[in-house]
């Protein structure tokens, strides 16, 4: 390869700046009492600090998994700082009161807080740490009964619906992660749009970690009752530091009847150096449940994290109800992205998609993990499922693991995959066009990745689109 | 330099030019003189190194210059990167023209053109503008507009690849265009069609270099000059006579003659 796309590779990760701000954090290490110091410090009601004990329990019996196709050295569960916040100064009024260095921290990322330099038509919950600083637009959704708040606040204020769906998507024991994180979440998002209201504006909430030997646990609740239609985005970046620092998070989806919620994630958490020193270890549990006619669907692009670790899911419950995934996963230096989804066929009629894009580059390992599985009264279930992989350069690996089960034999399920390189050919095509390597290098990987880009809300399709091509610089060596 | 002035200064000027891929010496020494407002026709046989030239001037690195000098316009052309060149006006229609799949031709063509308009500080074109400019272009070479939005060169037949090609050369309007066998694989209406696109680029401040196999093309464009290559240099060169001459004689005789070493300085061949 040429010495331009080796020093495209190079490239710095831009949202690596710390912000000095006074911490509330506990000591580091976990127990029993430091999950019941967590939900003592967030007034928790008592169902909530049973969740929480219940989960913690079962963690102890579990053991981390090992099935990934990913290498890190073990993670010690002791040496995490399990809470962390930023001090308040005040009980918050209004928006304008929020701390102004965390105002600034946001507007850094491109994410002011102020309303009136929003984007018009997105709500914003900003999390930095473990708690919720701001949300944005807040009168505006309530008007409508939409319901967009912390996590906290969703606790404090609507309690009822918290306790009915918490754990109703990924329950308590649902895995190593999903498990640690129902014991320490923190904070998190939370939306419910109540029956037949169509979210005019797109909610969408951006994670922060600050804090060193921080992990964040988050948990996001989305309910979109019958009729409803939402429309969600994530965004996350972290300060650069050396040591490797963890994400565990669960979401978790619910689509009643005729719902339908299109959740779309832009994850740039910071991937490490190019030595694989440092980066965030994103391990992640979503899942939606779809009941009859309604439909779920995940659009991902997953530049950042020294390790992603995630499956968004679709459990098609209820009849004719529609899962999809759209995926773009992207794995340079020596990052590692193990990431897929599981399709659940249970009622009749059900569908789904999966399109998967991994590009890998300079030693960055991307898999392809999925499973569609049909059980036995899901009648006229269909699946179509497409991996693709673009490898750049000669040291990457692609890896794709599809998993079907079908237990129903009227059900239709197709998977393609193909595999193919950033060729010099084409490269230099590009150029003798007058168009400079790294804009060819960073064209061609959008031109791979387009069906899944134009499935993102227009604001954030141009913003991916750019991540994707400076993710890539220095991808070759 | 007004056009006027331009006219009949050499546009590309190659002297003793060497290359090598591997420890294969392909271009021996070759020297070319293209003038403004020329089309020229580089004929020879497989193998002569026609294709080689046509990369190692447009900065393809799967051969290494080993010697000699080319210029575009004065301007040291191998000491440039291929975008630069591109930008400085040299143009190289693609023997096998790459598919680069989700990229719309349309996007591609906007992108290209704009790379270049601001590397020579000139204002960039906007979409709608350019959806205009480029729908004229379309027309002038017979593409129908429905292959704008598809992936470049996507699925496209060889045909329609090298009308692909000829498209991109009448919107970037380059100085020097380089075709390497653009005539390959195409029957008689798209060799009109890419004939067509070649003629309407002749300008005085222009020039064109065909790099062909057959004589075919070159009833569609006459040429002011046609040169023969063999052996990595350029042996015989003389009026459009010649490749009727090659027509009919074929290229057995010339290969012959370079083993036996007829061609040690290039032979000119008076109309």
């Amino acid at each position: 390869m040429t010495d331009a796309l080796r020093d495209l590779t190079e490239q710095k990760y831009k949202y690596g700046f710390v912000t000095d701000i006074d911490e509330d954090r506990i000591p580091k290490g976990l127990t029993e009492d430091v999950v019941r110091l967590i939900s003592r410090k967030k007034s928790e009601p008592q169902f909530l600090l049973d969740f929480r004990l219940k989960a913690f329990r079962h963690w102890l019996t579990m053991e981390e998994p090992g099935w990934a196709h990913i290498q890190h050295p073990p993670i010690d569960y002791q040496d995490i700082v399990y809470y962390s916040a930023p001090k308040p100064k005040k009980k918050l009024a209004s928006m304008d009161e929020v701390d102004p260095e965390l105002r600034d921290a946001f507007k850094k990322l491109g994410i002011p807080l102020e309303e009136q330099a929003r984007l018009a038509n997105v709500a914003v919950d900003a999390v930095f740490d473990s708690v919720s600083v701001a949300t944005t637009f807040k009168k505006k959704l309530a008007d409508l009964g939409v319901i967009f708040c912390s996590f906290s606040e969703a606790v404090k204020e609507h309690p009822e619906i918290v306790e009915r769906y918490l754990g109703s998507v990924v329950p308590y024991s649902d895995n190593y992660f999903a498990t640690l994180n129902s014991a320490v979440f923190s904070d998190g998002s939370f939306a419910y749009v109540p029956k037949g209201v169509r979210c005019p504006m797109e909610l969408s909430t951006y994670f922060r970690i600050n804090a060193a030997d921080t992990g964040q646990f988050e948990r996001t609740l989305l309910v979109a009752d019958e009729g409803a239609y939402v429309s969600y985005l994530e965004g996350c970046t972290a300060p650069v530091r050396d040591k490797n620092q963890l994400h565990a998070a669960v979401v978790e989806l619910v689509a009643l009847d005729r719902a339908e919620i299109k959740y779309s994630t832009v994850q740039n958490w910071y991937p490490g150096d190019a030595e694989g020193r440092g980066g965030i270890y994103n391990f992640v549990t979503k899942r939606g449940k779809a009941m009859r006619r309604s439909k779920i669907s995940w659009t991902q692009v997953e530049t950042g994290s020294a390790i992603t670790w995630k499956y968004p899911s679709c459990i098609l419950q209820g009849d004719e109800s529609v899962g999809e995934f759209y995926s773009v996963a992207l794995t340079n230096h020596r990052q590692q992205a193990d990431t897929g989804t599981k399709m659940i066929h249970i009622g009749k009629n059900t569908r789904s998609t999966i399109i998967s894009k991994g590009i890998s580059a300079g030693r960055g390992q991307n898999t392809y993990r999925g499973l569609v599985k049909i059980q036995k009264g899901a009648e006229n279930a269909r699946n179509y499922s497409q991996c693709d992989s673009l490898l750049i350069g000669e040291r990457c690996g692609a890896h794709t693991f599809p998993y079907i089960e079908v237990k129903n034999p009227s059900a239709r399920v197709e998977h393609e995959a193909t595999t193919s390189k950033i060729s010099e050919d084409q490269l230099f095509y590009c150029r003798q066009r007058g168009i400079k390597e790294e804009d060819a290098v960073s064209m061609i990987v959008n031109g791979f990745a387009r069906q899944v880009l134009k499935e993102l809300p227009m604001e954030f399709a141009v913003e991916a689109q750019k991540l994707l091509g400076m993710s890539l610089e220095g991808s070759v060596g | 330099m007004s056009p006027k002035e331009q006219e009949n200064q050499p546009i590309l000027a190659v002297e003793g030019l060497r290359a090598r891929i591997g420890d294969r010496e392909i271009l021996t020494g070759l020297s070319l003189t293209v003038n403004a407002g020329q089309v020229h026709a580089i004929m020879g046989p497989n193998g002569s190194g026609k294709s080689t030239l046509a990369g190692v001037l447009a900065g393809r690195e799967t051969a290494e210059v080993t010697g000699g000098t080319a210029r575009l316009d004065g301007r040291d052309l191998l000491a440039m990167s291929p975008e630069d060149r591109a930008i400085a006006g040299l143009f190289l229609g693609f023997q096998y023209p790459v598919e680069i799949p989700g990229v719309g031709n349309l996007y591609f063509l906007r992108t290209a053109l704009n790379a270049q308009r601001k590397s020579r500080g000139e204002e960039e074109i906007d979409a709608v503008d350019f959806l205009e400019f480029a729908k004229e272009k379309m027309k002038s070479v017979e593409m129908d507009p429905a292959f704008m939005s598809r992936g470049l060169n996507e699925g496209f037949s060889g045909g329609e690849k090298k009308r692909n090609e000829v498209l991109q050369m009448a919107v970037l309007e380059p100085r020097l265009a380089i075709l390497d066998e653009i005539d390959s694989g195409l029957d008689i209406d798209a060799l009109r069609v890419v004939a067509r696109g070649v003629e309407a680029l002749r300008s005085p401040v222009r020039s064109t270099v065909l790099v062909t196999h057959y004589q075919r093309l070159l009833e569609y464009v006459v040429p002011d000059v046609v040169h023969v290559m063999a052996a990595g240099r350029i042996v015989l060169s003389g009026g459009r006579e010649l490749a009727l001459e090659l027509e009919k004689k074929g290229y057995a005789w010339i290969d012959e003659e370079a083993r036996r070493g007829a061609f040690a300085e290039p032979v000119q061949v008076s109309p």
